[in-house]
This record gives structure tokens, sequence and C-alpha cells, in this order.
């Protein structure tokens, strides 16, 4: 035990002191910011919650999938449908989006089956992109609202506490990922993170090892689509608008860019990523006005070039060269 | 100008991070048949493949007086050194003609390599015979066969073979062999042998070397090493 | 059946286009393992490059001619400079780099042409050929330069030496360095290929659609659609599911589901294909013997 190495414990308790001041930072946040950045923060939040569950299914199990723009939508829409049209609560269509995008990731990740590679990210592109002219469609205006989309109202703090609403739906966001996380870190730290892990890297030895890979591949397809469905909810309520054209191919590129530019098969990817995607195009807005997405395209390509294996394994890479003066 | 053709001197090579070889030091004489040998494991693939650049070395290489190490695999090739590598290397979807086009693409079209394609098909028939038929559908012998007939393609003052005889029937080893000899005595092309068969290798060759965990552990003339019993019972295994 | 032959031929010439760009993104998946998703944006830029020459006074096949050597010369550029620093990555730092490059030519486009859609100009005839009405002209026309750039390409590659060093360097590269072929630049000259076709299905596709920056992403998903249905590695079978599928899109818009639903038509032509048979329908089985 005694060779230099600082002893597990010690890690592990100086890792936890560091997410509890995180904790507390984050609760003290909203108080500091104005409303559109804690606003923003929550989208943050959101996004991290839809690269966790996307990078479950890209990092760990290896399925590119340029599609999850599709689940982002069936969350949000699932939501406002039922705050709009039936009057639901919002907190209760979390389950019910989260539910809904289970289904549908599981039914799509059985044909999916027996894509590989570029296949599989043809085929979920062509998700993302035929997606918004589905949503348009006339025959479905009633549920959709069409081109219009519809509208969310921002709920109220409950329990008349002394908050704003933005700042209560940062908690309650705040709240839903923090769940979300330690259900994806147990999820993937325990048998069926490695086994998803294993048919990434070697299906054949897998199925050799009596892993079920038709299975597993398939729910992992669900589960990833359902995290993603819980964070398109929570956006759709911060952003209190859902509309075909915010849910286009554009998205579901932006959420694979995510999670590379944050780290694939890592879960603090995920917040790293989300950062990103919140952030960068608003800086990219800053410096050229005219073409932001050209400058959000060259920062995309210069990270690539700079870091392939994302903000995380830099993290990584700094973290070990500080412990090694220590 | 000396009659070495290739010269190694302190050649060391890793597979990413795994130091492979530990220093060779051995050389080729113009027109003459090396062979390499050694167990599985031993080092002697990765040999041929430093030699063209294939792997990370260190260590200096020689050919004709001027140093190839660090230079890339097609820049080796163009000098002059064919590598027929382990598994053979063919472009299996292409037929065995375009195959055998393919060793001379360096040097021309379709008409200009005709003479040299009628000599390959004359040292090997029975690839005249598949010449339209798709690559991968040949026999291992075949593959082989077409294997060291699109590296002669390439007119080469060297010719890397590695393990011909592997997945072979011992019949068919021998013709491959034989052919063999025949290129080296009329053509005049330098051979160096990787083999796992040592008696069908020493059989062919001049020289031999040993290789043992990445490094040489005997070396002489294959002759001597064919009549030593006792280097033949404790290293190569007959 | 006047209609339905008007329908079918006005689908070839569609289909041309997306058996086109589809051959491009054979080209580029077999020489490196990745499907570009940037092609189609690719030939949109080309496309207001042959524009611009256009309006600068350049009659229209100069304009043409000149535009594909851009574009074969910017695709050379881009695998040559934009790609090397990626090259040992895993797959999806690439995917990654396509994506940027789609999304920063978009946005140039858009900003030094803006977004209004203009016209673009056809150097056919207005006038339908022999004055029947099964056929503009153009749409025919569309069909002779695609067939035209095709049977070039298909003789390049059966053909000529370098086009042998291509196909090999692209099926099992470590070889091909073993007869001597740089392999590297055989995939650069593969880019410069893919993105000179994209610029011809795009100068075609131009006078049909109109020109404006987001005009080939539609087109880029029946080139998908049409390059899984014939098997992504197979350039025949792009070529027929580009014709088959651009058939298929005008029909079924026609009689079956009208023009609104064409792209959700496309995403489920593409998931029954790959369900069913998933290398295509002239994916190869091939013979090989160990």
């Amino acid at each position: 035990m005694a060779d230099g190495n600082l002893p597990r414990t010690r890690i592990a308790r100086g890792k936890r002191a560091a997410l509890a001041a995180l904790l507390v930072a984050l609760c003290g946040l909203p108080f500091l910011l104005s409303n559109f950045s804690v606003f923003q923060l929550t989208l943050v939040m959101a996004y991290a919650i839809v690269l966790l569950g996307l990078n479950m299914l890209t990092g760990y199990n290896g399925q590119i999938s340029l599609g999850h723009g599709a689940f982002y939508a069936i969350g949000a829409y699932a939501t406002a449908i039922l705050m709009d049209h039936y009057g639901v609560p919002y907190w209760m269509t979390l389950p019910v989006a989260a539910a809904a995008c289970l289904v549908a990731g599981f039914l799509f990740g059985l044909p999916a089956l027996r894509l590989e590679g570029p296949y599989l990210a043809l085929a979920t592109f062509a998700l993302a992109v035929a997606l918004p002219q589905l949503l348009k469609y006339k025959s479905l205006e009633p549920w959709t609202g069409g081109v219009q989309g519809i509208t969310i109202v921002k709920p109220d703090p409950p329990f008349g506490l002394p908050i704003n609403a933005d700042q209560w739906l940062y908690f309650f966001t705040l709240a839903m990922a923090i769940v979300m996380f330690a259900l994806g870190r147990n999820l993937l730290a325990g048998r069926i993170g490695r086994a998803m892990v294993a048919i990434r890297d070697n299906p054949i030895a897998a199925e050799a090892m009596g892993i079920d890979i038709a299975l597993y591949k398939s729910l992992t397809f669900g589960v990833s689509a359902m995290f993603t469905g819980i964070g398109g909810a929570l956006g759709a309520i911060a952003v209190q608008f859902v509309a075909p054209d915010s849910f286009g191919a554009f998205l579901s590129i932006a959420f694979l860019v995510g999670i590379v530019v944050g780290g694939l098969g890592t879960i603090q990817g995920a917040i790293y990523g989300a950062i990103f995607i919140q952030f960068v195009p608003n800086i990219a807005d800053r410096i050229s006005r005219a073409a932001p997405w050209a400058i959000y395209g060259m920062m995309v390509i210069l990270f690539m070039y700079l870091a392939p294996g994302g903000v995380a394994s830099f993290a990584h890479y700094v973290s070990k060269r500080w412990r090694r003066r220590t | 100008m000396s009659a070495e053709l290739l010269r190694v001197e302190g050649l060391q090579a890793w597979y990413g991070a795994t130091q492979v070889l530990h220093g060779l030091d051995f050389d080729v004489a113009a027109g003459s048949v090396t062979a390499l040998l050694g167990a599985n494991g031993a080092g002697k693939t990765t040999t041929l493949r430093a030699l063209c650049g294939m792997v990370k070395t260190r260590g200096a290489v020689a050919y004709d007086g001027r140093r190839i190490d660090g230079c890339a695999t097609e820049d080796i090739v163009r000098l002059g050194i064919a590598h027929v590598p382990d598994g053979r290397g063919t472009f299996l979807d292409l037929t065995t003609e375009e195959n055998l086009r393919l060793g001379g693409i360096t040097r021309g079209g379709k008409r200009a390599l005709g003479p040299d394609m009628e000599r390959m098909y004359g040292y090997f028939p029975r690839l005249k015979e598949r010449r339209a038929q798709q690559a991968g559908t040949l026999s291992g012998g075949e593959q082989q066969m077409l294997a060291i007939a699109r590296a002669l393609m390439l007119k080469p003052r060297l010719l890397l073979l590695d393990e011909p005889s592997f997945g072979l029937a011992p019949k068919v080893v021998a013709g491959i062999f034989e052919i063999l000899r025949a290129i080296n005595r009329d053509e005049g092309v330098a051979i160096l042998l990787v083999e796992q068969n040592a008696a069908m290798a020493l059989e062919l060759a001049d020289h031999a070397y040993l290789v043992e965990t990445g490094r040489i552990a005997i070396r002489g003339e294959a002759a001597r090493l064919r009549n030593d019993e006792a280097v033949r019972r404790s290293y190569l295994g007959y | 059946m006047d209609t339905f032959l008007a329908q079918f031929l006005s689908g070839l010439a569609t289909g041309g286009i997306y058996a086109s760009l589809a051959l491009a993104l054979v080209m580029v998946h077999q020489a490196t393992r990745l499907v570009n998703f940037a092609q189609g944006e690719l030939a949109m830029f080309s496309t207001y490059i042959a524009w611009s020459l256009v309006q600068a006074g350049l009659p229209y096949w100069p304009a043409f001619a000149l535009t594909l050597a851009i574009s074969f010369a910017a695709g050379i550029a881009i695998d040559r400079i934009v790609l090397r620093p990626v090259r040992g990555s895993s797959a999806l730092p690439m995917v990654v780099v396509f994506i940027g490059l789609l999304v920063i030519l978009n946005s140039v486009a858009g900003w030094i042409y803006s977004y209004t859609v203009r016209p673009f100009p056809s150097p056919f005839p207005s006038e339908p050929l022999f004055g029947q009405h099964y056929i503009s002209s153009h749409d025919l026309g569309a069909i002779g330069v695609t067939l035209a750039m095709l049977v070039a390409i298909y003789a390049f590659f059966r053909f000529t030496p370098l086009g042998l060093a291509m196909r090999a360097a692209a099926q099992n590269p470590e070889s091909a360095r073993l007869v001597g072929i740089r392999v590297g630049w055989m995939r650069a000259l593969g880019w410069g290929l893919a993105c000179a076709i994209g610029a011809a299905a795009g100068m075609m596709v131009a006078p049909i659609v109109f020109l404006d920056p987001n005009m080939m992403s539609g087109v880029l998903l029946y080139a998908f659609a049409a390059a899984l249905i014939g098997g992504i590695d197979n350039p025949f079978g792009a070529v027929f599911g580009g014709f088959f599928v651009g058939v298929l899109e005008n029909l079924l818009g026609a009689y079956v589901i009208g023009q609104e639903l064409k792209l959700t038509v496309a995403l489920a032509v593409i998931i029954a294909v790959l369900v069913v048979k998933p290398s295509g329908l002239f994916g190869r089985t091939l013979v090989r013997r160990v």
C-alpha cells in the first residue's frame, strides 16, 4: 500500500469535499446573477442531462447518434402538450416525457441494431432532418400547434417561497440534474456500464461472455433517449416555448459536438459539453455578428485539433501533472 | 559499392509503447539469400516491418549505402525493396491481373508492363489461368504466388518475404521455394526470408540469423547451422 | 399515363443529381471509411462560386468548367490541410470536423451571398425538346450531364493506372504503400473528385430548387438514402440508388403523400432499407478464402 500513492479513501474524501463545495456554490449563484444568466445556467443543466444520455449511447456503447435532437423534441413536446392542452402540472410531465422517450428510444434501437458506425449515424441524421417537417404536418397541428408551436406558462415557485420563478426553475432543474447524474453514474459504474463498454470495444468477445448484445444495445438506446427526453422537457419549461424549427438537424449536431468536445465516455464530459454548447455560440456571436456560426465551426475544428479527447481528457491530464507535483 | 546491399546496425523497434527489437545487427549481401529464423513472437516480422518504415524505429538501416531508416514506406519501396507481408496483403477485391499490375504501378501503364507480366505468368502459370478472377477467391498457395509475383513486378533488388510457407501444404511450399531459388539465381534478386519452417529456409539460404526476443542469438552460414546438431536441437526444434 | 411518364422522367432528372452526390459520398467513404456530412454544403458553396463567375460575365460552360476545377482543388486542399491534424484520431473527432466544415460553409455562404433565394441559370433552352410535354430541356440536359460525368468517372477508375492506384489505396492502404503508391495523395485526389462531382450536382439542381444556402440539405438526405440503398461501398449501387430514390420521391409525392412529408418519406425509406437489407441492394457479399 505504501508505494507513494495516496490511499484511496483520501482521494475520495478530497473529491467529495470538492463536490460539496461546488454544490454550495451552485446554490448560491442564482442570488448573485441576473435572471437571464440564471435562465442560461438552467439550460446548461438541462443540456448536461441530455449530453449524459447521448454520451451513454455514443461514448460508452459506441453507437453514433446524430438524431438525439428528435428525442429532445419528443420530451419537449410531451411536456408542452400536457401542460398546455391538459393542464398537467410541470413536474408531473417529467415522468411522462421520460416514459415516452424510453419507449421511443427502445423502438428506434431495435432496427438500429443492424447498423454500424456511419450507417447508424446516417439513419439518426435522417431522423433529425426529417423531424421538423413531420412536426409541421397539417394533420398533427391540433396537437403540435404546427409552425407556431406551443407556448408554456412558467411555473411559480411552490409553497410561496421568497424566490422568483427563474430561480425556482433553476433549483428544480438542479435537483433533477443531481438525480439523473447519480442514476447515470450508478448505471455506468456498475455491471451494466461495463457491459456497454464491452459491447463497444469487442462485440464478439462480449457475446462470448454471455452478454445479450441485442438487449443491451436497444436498452441503452432507450435509456439514452430517456435522459435526453427529460432534458428536453426541462429545457422546454425553461424556454417556455416549443416550435418545430428549434429541433432541426442543428440541435442534434450541437449535441454530438457537445459530447465530443466535453469528452467522450466520461460523466464530467457531459457538463463541460453543456457549457460549451450554451455559451460558445454567444461568444462566437460577439466575435462576428455577420457569420457567428462560421466562428463556432472554426472553434469546434480547432478544439478537435488541440484536444480530440475533449475537455475531460485535458482536465485529467492537468490534474495528473498537478498531483505529481504535490 | 560494397557487396552489402542492406546493412542494419542497432535496430530497435516499438509497437506502440512496447519495445520489440532491442538492437539488431545484420546484413544482406547483394544477390544472396538470407534467412531470419526464430520462434513465434521473436520479432522476425517486426524486423521486416521496421526495414520498410512501417513501425517506429531507432538505429541505422542502410540500403545500397544510403540511410533509409525514418523514410516513408512508399519511398523505401520505390528504391528497390519489395516486401511480401505477413498475410500476403493481397488486394482481395481486385482481379489477379489488377493485383499484378499494381506491382508495377509506379513504373507505367498496361502496355509498358506487358513483358514483365508475361514473365510473371511464366514463373506462375496458375496465375495466368486465374488472371480475370477476383483475387479473394484464389487458394492460399495461389495468393502466396500472386503476392510474390506482385512484389517482383517492382523489379526489386531486395525481396523481403514474411513466412511464405504459412498455412500451406508442404508440397505447395516446396514448389514456391523452388521458384524462389530460380528467381534468386536468374534475376539476381537478394532475398531476406523470415520463416518458422527452419529446415526449408536453411535449404534455400546462404546465411542465417536466429532472432530471440528481439536480439540476434546466432549468426552464420546456413550450411554450418544446418549441420550443427546442437543448434538444430536447441534452437531450431528439429 | 401522361403525367406518370412526366413524373417518372422528372424523377430521373433529380435522381441523376442524387446519384452524383451519392457517388461523391461513396468515394469519400471508400477512401476514408467515413461519411462526409459536409458534402452537401461543399456542393452548395461551389454552386455559389459558379454563380459569381456567371455574374462577373463568364459564359455558362466556361464557368461550369472553372467551378469544377476550383472545387477539385478545394477538395484536395481540405483533405491535405483541414483533415490532416485529426487524421490519427478515432472516427468521432473527424465527424466533428466535418460538422464544423458544414457549419462554416453554410454560415459563410449566408454572409457573403445573404439568404435570399436566387435563380440560377440553366445552359439548356427553356422550351422542351420537340415540343413534347414529358420532360423539360433542363431535366433532359441534367440527365445527360450526370450520365456523362458518371461514365467518365467509371472509365477513369476502371481503365487508367491512376484509377487503379486509387482503388487499391482505398481498399488496402498498407498493401498499396508496399507497391509504392502514395496513399495520402490518392486520398486527397478522391476528395478532389468528390468535390468536383458535388459541384456539378449542385449546378444541375440549382435551376430547379433555386439557389440559397440551405438548398442542399434535402438533396443530401436523399443522396444518403441513395448511397445506403445501393450499398455504401458500391459506386454502381449509389448511382442506381440515386435514380431509384429520385423516381420514388416524385411518384410518391405526386400520387401518395403530397409534397409535405417528403423528407419523412426519405427517412422511412432509409430505415426500411437498413432494417431489411443493411448492406443495401447491391452490398457486396464477397467470397474470400483465407
